[in-house]
């Protein structure tokens, strides 16, 4: 049986000393939380299911992703890795998985050129194609808008932002999910902006819409603060797989610890 | 002496996983597309990232060579993609596509009942004994990646099956051509160990 996957999130941010993991809350005030390589190593030891780099002000900063972070970080897993940031053409892809990622994880240039995940998904295989999607929540009512039930019995929409959260698009993020699975997405990395760093669990109303929408995974991000939260990503979101960045990066919870509670819950994880 | 083992570069994707795994238990890779080299190597495998039209051409000029080292007797793993191809056809693409046929059967697209591609970690169910699942727990899990499965002519080239949607061979082989459905070098530990046992087999 296909497990539910759990997959620690490293946002690096580049700096003097090459790559530092961050985290900060809102897609904002970004904390230092350790180096790339040393982080991935102790997650690929603990039993995570996957890992995920992503170089958060690549795209902003309108340079190519690290290179050399990326190459030493993949040495140090022997599972799947999914680099993101930055990445905006064939050529850029081909690199990226050349230094050791075996997807990549498209944003900002998949919003702005969709073709893009068309023709990567011919050239590379749908499997090595993740779009992700940052999603903010809007209260308003708009014409030509998906509208979801939330939590609370209000209704919403969501909206797409690009450039790490600094540039919103007006564009509705559950018809952009539809059509990235069109044009060949292999996966959905679903990102909350209300929720990111919070620590109050997945925007479930978001999760769940996306994922009865599309055929393909869809991995939850942004929010996830305790167990709970990603038992309920599972369960009221209907996730494929959890993403998660401060409640490992800081030792909150073990990766098997969380595993076992899953599983104790009844949800099928691998150990 | 440690044993070499060819690498097929198809061009596309990431081998470096594949060859760091085959190096983590003890191999020499090369990475090439060098007739010569397949000749010298003591194993060749097949990776598999992308297509099979595209993988299929790509390793069109190779594909005799390919046959007169299996000949010889030389071990060939391929994964996923990799081991796709060794099938008689596939269905991915516009019109069907002839694959080597060392296996016989056809490459099919999952069930659309369930989510496609088949991403992420499943359990094997062992079919028969075989070298290549040498200390390996009976319900370990392994990470696929893929929307084609194989399906078989012969049952007995079955060595494992996993069910996603269908129950499909996961893991298939016939005399020295061996081929993993999923991703031992993205499978942790018991990954490591599945290459592990391939090494030992090339060497012994």
């Amino acid at each position: 049986m296909l497990t539910k996957r759990i997959i620690p999130c490293l946002d690096v941010k580049l700096d003097q000393e090459g790559g530092t993991v961050v985290k900060g809350v809102e897609f904002k005030d970004l904390n230092k939380a350790g180096d790339p390589v040393e982080l991935a190593k102790k997650y690929n030891k603990q039993g995570a299911d996957e890992i995920v780099f992503l170089d958060i002000t690549a795209s902003s900063e309108g340079r190519e992703n690290m290179k050399e972070v990326i190459r030493e970080t993949s040495d140090q897993v022997f599972i799947p890795f999914t680099v993101g940031g930055g990445i905006s053409s064939i050529e850029d892809i081909k690199k990226t998985l050349r230094a050791g990622s075996d997807k990549v994880s498209i944003n900002t240039a998949a919003v702005e050129n969709p073709e893009l995940i068309n023709k990567a998904s011919e050239i590379f295989g749908s499997q090595c194609i993740v779009v992700a999607i940052d999603a903010k929540r809007r209260k308003e009512e708009e014409k030509d808008k998906e509208i979801v039930e939330l939590e609370d019995g209000t209704k919403g929409w969501y909206e797409i932002a690009i450039y790490g959260g600094k540039k919103y698009t007006g564009k509705d993020a559950i018809k952009w999910a539809k059509k990235a699975e069109e044009m060949g997405a292999g996966e959905i990395l679903l990102t909350s902006i209300d929720r990111d760093g919070t620590k109050q669990g997945y925007d479930n109303s978001l999760t769940s819409r996306i994922s009865e929408e599309v055929n393909i995974p869809v991995i939850a991000s942004g929010g996830a603060g305790k167990p709970e939260h990603i038992y309920e990503g599972f369960t009221k979101g209907k996730a494929d797989a959890c993403l998660a960045a401060s409640i490992f990066h800081y030792d909150e919870y073990s990766i098997p610890e969380l595993k076992r509670y899953l599983e104790k819950k009844g949800i099928n994880v691998r150990y | 002496m440690s044993p070499e083992i060819s690498i097929i570069d198809y061009g596309l994707g990431n081998i470096k996983s594949i060859r760091k795994g085959l190096e983590e238990v003890g191999a020499t890779t090369v990475v090439t597309e060098n007739k010569k080299d397949l000749n010298q190597s003591d194993g060749i495998v097949i990776p598999g990232v992308g297509a099979f039209e595209d993988g299929m051409k790509e390793i069109e000029s190779l594909k005799y060579t390919i046959y007169d080292n299996i000949e010889s007797g030389k071990p060939i793993l391929g994964i996923c993609l990799g081991m796709q191809m060794f099938l008689t056809k596939s269905q991915e693409g516009k019109q069907t596509i002839k694959g080597l046929d060392l296996i016989r059967g056809e490459a099919k697209k999952l069930p659309d009942k369930v989510k496609v591609p088949h991403i992420g970690w499943n359990s094997i169910n062992l079919n028969k004994e075989h070298w290549i699942f040498n200390e390996i727990p009976g319900k370990a899990y392994f990470y696929f990646v893929h929307s084609y499965y194989s399906d078989l002519k012969y049952k007995k080239d079955i060595l494992s099956t996993t069910d996603y949607g269908i129950r499909f061979p996961s893991a298939i082989s016939r005399k020295n051509v061996t081929g993993l459905q999923f991703h031992p070098e993205k499978s942790g530990e018991n990954g490591l160990k599945i290459l592990e046992n391939y090494v030992k087999y090339v060497k012994r």
